[in-house]
């Protein structure tokens, strides 16, 4: 299934304002997921389901929102920060990801924002130009 | 409390769909102050009422071996009121199911006329929260909820889903 950048845009833009509850002129490829659009976690979940049927494609847990299984391991989180070995798993697992400021201060709180819309859709172009 | 808000299962396809009914009577306490004088069952209460039917529909799936709490009211829409003596129909879909959770479609109807639709998420709590610890017992699914699908669900007969037995 061949897709823009932009088709796919508009996809994930459809998805999150089903799942989240916000208008379509809130969904900028820069807003945070947690942040700017109020996202939970079981919301994350609702997020993946979402995608699979739009782009009918299957989202293996954890491959597109990560934290968690990062938040859990002592080897990759250390006074609430991530250590070097985590933020080397963290670019591992999410290649697609622009760390930014993030990787000089890599306070776990900060991970949230991390995830942008924009996360989302290179993710999805990720897999589907992957296919 | 515990409390059972639907009266019956009429159809149990495991893993996939499944169709509950209320009846609906001005024996229940809350309706004569919802409204004193118009009696209509709350919306909250549709909402439990499909929880309920999406809910062991969900545990079912997993043989109730996991803990399923209602985590987020993705729709819900109501269209027409429904009173005392009203017997309602909720239709509940397995739309996706995961190891950590599930979405579900619902319906409710009474006769020919739609009067909600109702779209939520179950989170199986046990894979989810952070690793944090509950009790071993599944506290979510007593004997009585199971003795709802008591005849629905044991031989198949009132089912009538001869391939959701095959996937048991």
């Amino acid at each position: 299934m061949a897709m823009s950048r932009d088709e796919i845009f508009g996809e994930v833009q459809e998805v999150l304002v089903d799942a989240l509850g916000v208008d379509d002129d809130e969904v900028t490829a820069e807003a945070t997921l947690m942040g700017d659009l109020g996202a939970e976690s079981i919301d994350f979940l609702d997020i993946v389901f979402r995608l699979e049927k739009a782009f009918e494609m299957k989202i293996p847990r954890e491959e597109l929102f990560p934290a968690e299984s990062l938040m859990n391991n002592s080897e990759f989180v250390n006074n609430g920060k991530l250590t070097d070995t985590g933020l080397a798993e963290l670019k591992n697992k999410m290649p697609y990801i622009e760390l930014g400021e993030f990787e000089n201060d890599p306070d776990i709180n900060k991970l949230g924002d991390l995830f942008t819309v924009n996360t989302i859709v290179s993710y999805v172009d990720s897999k589907l130009n992957a296919a | 409390m515990r409390w059972i808000w639907i009266d019956k299962f009429i159809e149990f396809q495991s893993g996939k769909r499944a169709v509950a009914i209320k009846n609906v009577t001005l024996a229940e306490e809350h309706l004569h102050d919802h409204f004193p004088g118009y009696a209509v069952m709350p919306e909250t209460l549709m909402i439990e009422a499909m929880a309920q039917t999406s809910g062991i529909l969900v545990g079912e799936a997993k043989n109730f071996q996991e803990k399923v709490i209602l985590a987020k009211i993705k729709k819900a829409v109501f269209h027409d009121y429904v009173k005392p003596g009203d017997t309602i129909l909720l239709e509940a879909v397995i739309e996706s199911i995961a190891p950590e959770a599930a979405s579900t479609s619902g319906k409710i109807t009474l006769g020919d006329k739609l009067i909600a639709e109702i779209d939520l998420m179950f989170s199986h709590i046990d894979q989810n929260l952070a690793g944090k610890k509950f009790p071993e017992e599944n506290f979510v699914f007593t004997d009585t909820f199971k003795s709802l699908l008591h005849g629905v669900l044991v031989d198949g007969a009132a089912s009538g889903t001869p391939e959701s037995e095959q996937n048991r």
